[in-house]
């Protein structure tokens, strides 16, 4: 942390959030690895590993054709080069696409039969893979029931699913989650449906990547009517050496139903750079609702920049039904360089996104992230709100679209985003693109720190307090609302962000 | 890689059989440095991101598209003013119209003039700012300008200019394809206004380059187009000294195509840069494009964007904004705002406001916003017995208040408040 030690703080900058960015940013707790035995696809990628990792999940041949038809478009298209990032070019061939543990070979029954030093290295990242309560009485969990909270999890370690929980009794309410390979057994009429229908094979040039060569992910399905009885958590762990790491999540949430999502994510220190290409999508009927939580925690490099994950993420909401409703809350706080813009497309009619973020880039960290707000049906509403600190050399940009289609009339965005750099080395950088297409829409853009309620900044200041502690409690008070929103389990990690203020910030 | 190949058959397939104009051999040399920059850089088109919402296409053809002649029985703009004229038909200039190239505290040449001649001060400013300016993104238009420009102005001010120099760009011929490039030098503690007025041609490529020493103090008012069906592209490049002020503001009238390309750069501690913009514009063929990008490289500094834009009928306004704050660069305040009314469902606003920052202690903020008018303060003002197109008037005009106010002179600034009600009007 050298780097933030010998820092000079400008004025107006507290302490309290040079600490918590230390804290957060700092020596990185889940550096260590797992020994264990691994068995590897050849290294590289072509139509024969595409087919391979077909055949080691038991697809059927329309998967098979599905991932070899997204190879050969991904072979003709080039790696995007618009993102305010640099790092060195990736060899695609010198990348295991397809890892897992040994013991994984014949899938386990149940979790008992899940080899233990697999689920030690859960139990040591503090998600425990047994059925068990997570007990009430941690900070932030007054609105839990007193019994405890449920929270089923999939637990996804390299290239494969190591095991689900809670899944008979989410079965009971009609709930099906299981990873995606189980989901291709079990259930193909969805998948085929569902898969590749919000982010196309064609998408981009990682998401055609992972098309072909996806090796597992998180399926969940919840049935009509139906609010999903616990939170529902994929937990990705990257362990072995030039391996990259490419899962697929599927979420379908069907007419008038609900679930809340989370997802945590680390990997070991390395000092040779990881890839990680994860596709997310999301399927919101009418009347349903889908919150979707992430802490990016993966290892972001030393401070010299040396190692660390390439986060480079395609995931898109699809509001198809009226009424419908997503949310994204990210706390990126890991990857070496993070390359991610988590958008909703508002097709039905007074539908609703919103996207929470709080980026936070230190030492030689870059992150590229923001969100894309399409609006196609009538009177949809979507609102941004995304802080970024950039601390000791990092590059930290929100890049976004707002885009008002000629037929989504009365439409409203609202768009804030807020940087704060700690030190002089580094970079906060803001590329917002703004389409308006009708004119009964209205589109705010904020970038301002002075923009905070005058109501409640006058009630502040009229109880004695001066300007700058007023924008503090108000602008404080806010960002709780935003952690707060996120399940217990995040929110312990996320409260350390709480303190940080945005005074001295910039736009 | 096929693209970038592309690129250089189809600009190379347009510059044969270009044939570059001569003068003295440091314009010899600037022209060929710039005919090198266009070759390098590619000529525009609509993939590039940097032309995402405007089709450059019409601006990089061989031939200008036509547009019919435009008659008013009007009083020519700011006529009230006691200014210096500098009269230019279709891109040549025209002595007979124009007046006497003389005022106090000024020195103002042809350009072509100053281009023959061994030694002029023109020399360090002519293609240096705009090459200055081609980072990060390649203004390839400027570049083509600096290269084939033979007509325009070059103004010296040594002291505080007696009246403002006042460029009128006539057009006449309804095919003509002109392109003008102009010269300013601010000597330190000098203080000079330009005036620019008129449609030009019915394809317009103007560049500008201004250098304001310590100091040193530039306004710009400008009134372009006006119900006419010209294209335009037009490039200002600044270099802006310790202490000195810059102050810019164009107002866009009807026209097919206009981009306005603004590039600013502030290399001196405690100078001010103001750039703003009002366009108003009517019918689906209308489209306007403000690209401003201001560079903050000195301690202490202040820039000011402010742009409005009205637009019906299926008008589509783009602005494409940046601030970019350098290492170093502390204590920068940096505001930009974009706004647009949209008077119709048709019509449309694109924007990209961006910041780039690398200095810690600084305030930069951008907004942006479009929508409709009001409909409450429009429902107040009809029952305060106020006609509904009046109420609507007024209203746009105050929304635009915030744009003129940049403009420093009040009696200019009332000119075209004249005018911008006179349109309103006209556009019922």
């Amino acid at each position: 942390m050298a780097a933030l030690d010998d820092v000079e703080v400008k004025e107006g900058v507290d302490q309290e959030t040079v600490d918590a960015v230390k804290e957060l940013s700092g020596a990185y707790k889940y550096g260590w690895e797992t020994d264990i035995e691994m068995e590897y696809a050849p290294k590289g990628v072509n139509p024969d590993i595409v087919r391979l990792i077909s055949s080691k999940n038991k697809e059927p041949q329309w998967m098979t054709d599905w991932r070899l038809s997204a190879f050969e478009r991904w072979e003709k298209i080039e790696e995007p080069t618009w993102a305010m990032v640099e790092y060195p070019d990736i060899d695609f061939q010198d990348i295991y696409y397809y890892a897992r543990p040994k013991s994984m070979e014949e899938k386990p029954k149940s979790l008992d039969d899940v080899d233990p030093k697999l689920l030690a290295t859960y139990e040591k990242l503090g998600i425990p893979l047994k059925e068990q309560m997570i007990l009430a009485g941690v900070e932030g969990a007054e609105d839990a029931p007193a019994e405890g909270r449920k929270v089923a999890v999939d637990a996804v370690f390299d290239s494969v699913s190591v095991g689900t929980t809670f899944q008979k009794e989410l079965e009971k309410a009609g709930v099906i989650f299981c990873s995606i390979s189980e989901a291709i057994e079990k259930h193909p009429e969805l998948v085929k449906k569902y898969l590749g229908t919000v982010v196309p094979p064609s998408d981009n040039f990682y998401a055609t990547l992972n098309s072909a060569v996806f090796s597992d992910g998180s399926f969940v399905y919840i049935p009509p009517g139906v609010r999903c009885p616990m939170e529902l958590s994929t937990y990705f762990r990257i362990n072995a050496e030039n391996t990259g790491q490419f899962e697929r999540t599927l979420i379908i949430a069907d007419k008038g139903s609900y679930v809340s999502y989370l997802e945590g994510c680390t990997a070991p220190k390395r000092d040779t750079a990881q890839l990680h290409a994860a596709v997310v999508e999301i399927i919101i009927e009418e009347d349903a609702e889908v919150k979707y939580s992430t802490v990016q925690n993966w290892y972001p490099g030393d401070e010299n920049g040396n190692g660390g994950i390439y986060n480079f993420v395609t995931k898109r909401a699809d509001c198809r039904g009226d009424r419908s409703k997503v949310m994204w809350t990210q706390v990126e706080t890991g990857s070496a360089v993070t390359w991610k813009y988590p958008s909703c497309i508002l097709r039905g009619d007074d539908s609703q996104g919103e996207f929470y973020s709080i980026a936070i880039a230190n030492n030689m960290q870059q992150a590229d992230t923001g969100t894309k707000m399409v609006h196609l049906g009538k009177n949809t509403k979507s609102r941004i709100v995304s802080k970024g600190i950039s601390a000791g050399k990092a590059q930290n940009t929100y890049r976004g679209l707002v885009s008002m289609h000629p037929k989504a009339k009365s439409s409203r965005n609202y768009t804030q985003c807020d940087s704060l750099l700690i030190g002089d080395k580094c970079g906060a950088h803001t590329v917002p693109y703004i389409e308006v297409k009708n004119n009964s829409s209205r589109v705010e853009h904020e970038a301002t720190t002075s923009k905070v309620d005058d109501d409640q900044l006058f009630y502040c200041r009229s109880r004695g307090m001066d300007e700058e502690e007023a924008v503090a409690l108000v602008v404080n008070g806010f960002c709780k609302d935003v952690l707060q929103a996120l399940p217990m389990e995040f929110a312990m990690e996320a409260q350390a962000l709480v303190a940080i203020s945005l005074e001295g910030s910039v736009g | 890689m096929a693209l970038a190949k592309l690129k250089s058959d189809t600009t190379e397939a347009r510059l044969a059989g270009v044939t570059l104009p001569t003068g003295a051999a440091w314009a010899n040399a600037a022209r060929a440095d710039a005919m090198a920059r266009v070759r390098e850089m590619g000529l525009p088109t609509k993939r590039d991101e940097y032309w995402k919402y405007t089709d450059p296409t019409t601006l990089t053809d061989a031939a200008a598209g036509k547009a019919a002649l435009f008659h008013n029985d009007e009083a020519a703009l700011f006529d009230a003013v006691d200014r210096v004229r500098v009269v230019f038909v279709d891109g040549v200039f025209d002595a007979e119209a124009s007046d006497d190239l003389a005022a106090e505290g000024l020195e103002i040449e042809r350009l072509a003039d100053a281009m023959a001649a061994d030694i002029h001060w023109a020399k360090d400013i002519y293609g240096v700012l705009e090459a200055r300016g081609q980072k990060p993104v390649p203004r390839t238009l400027a570049a083509l300008n600096t290269a084939m420009a033979t007509d325009g102005v070059v103004i010296r001010a040594t002291a505080k200019a007696a009246k403002p120099v006042n460029l009128i760009y006539l057009h006449r011929d309804e095919t003509s394809d002109a392109v003008l490039h102009n010269l300013v030098k601010v000597e330190a503690g000098a203080e000079v206004t330009l005036l620019e007025t008129g449609p030009a041609a019915a394809r317009f490529s103007k560049l500008l380059e201004v250098d304001v020493a310590d100091g040193g103090t530039f306004h710009h008012v400008r009134a372009q187009g006006r119900d006419h069906e010209r294209r335009a592209v037009t490039h200002c490049f600044a270099r802006i000294a310790a202490e000195s002020t810059f102050k810019s503001f164009t107002l866009t009238f009807n026209g097919v195509l206009t981009r306005n390309e603004c590039v600013l750069e502030i290399i001196g501690d405690d100078a001010t840069a103001h750039v703003a913009g009002i366009c108003v514009g009517d019918g689906k063929d209308f489209h306007h494009d403000d690209t401003v990008f201001i560079t903050h490289d000195a301690v202490n500094c202040e820039s000011r964007q402010v742009f409005k834009k009205v637009l019906r009928n299926g008008a589509t306004g783009v602005f494409q904004g940046k601030i970019l704050v350098k290492e170093g660069a502390q204590k920068t305040d940096g505001y930009q705002i974009s706004q647009s009314l949209l008077l119709d469902d048709d019509s449309q606003f694109l924007a990209k406001p961006e910041l780039e920052i690398y200095a810690d202690d600084v305030a930069c903020s951008h907004g942006s916003t479009s929508g409709a008018i009001d409909e409450t303060a429009l429902f107040y003002l009809r029952s305060r017995g106020v006609s509904h197109d009046d109420a609507r008037n007024l209203l746009t005009l105050s929304f635009l208040a915030e744009a003129l106010e940049e403009i420093a002179d009040e009696s200019l600034a009332e000119d075209l408040r004249d005018r911008l009600e006179g349109w309103l009007a006209r556009h019922r």
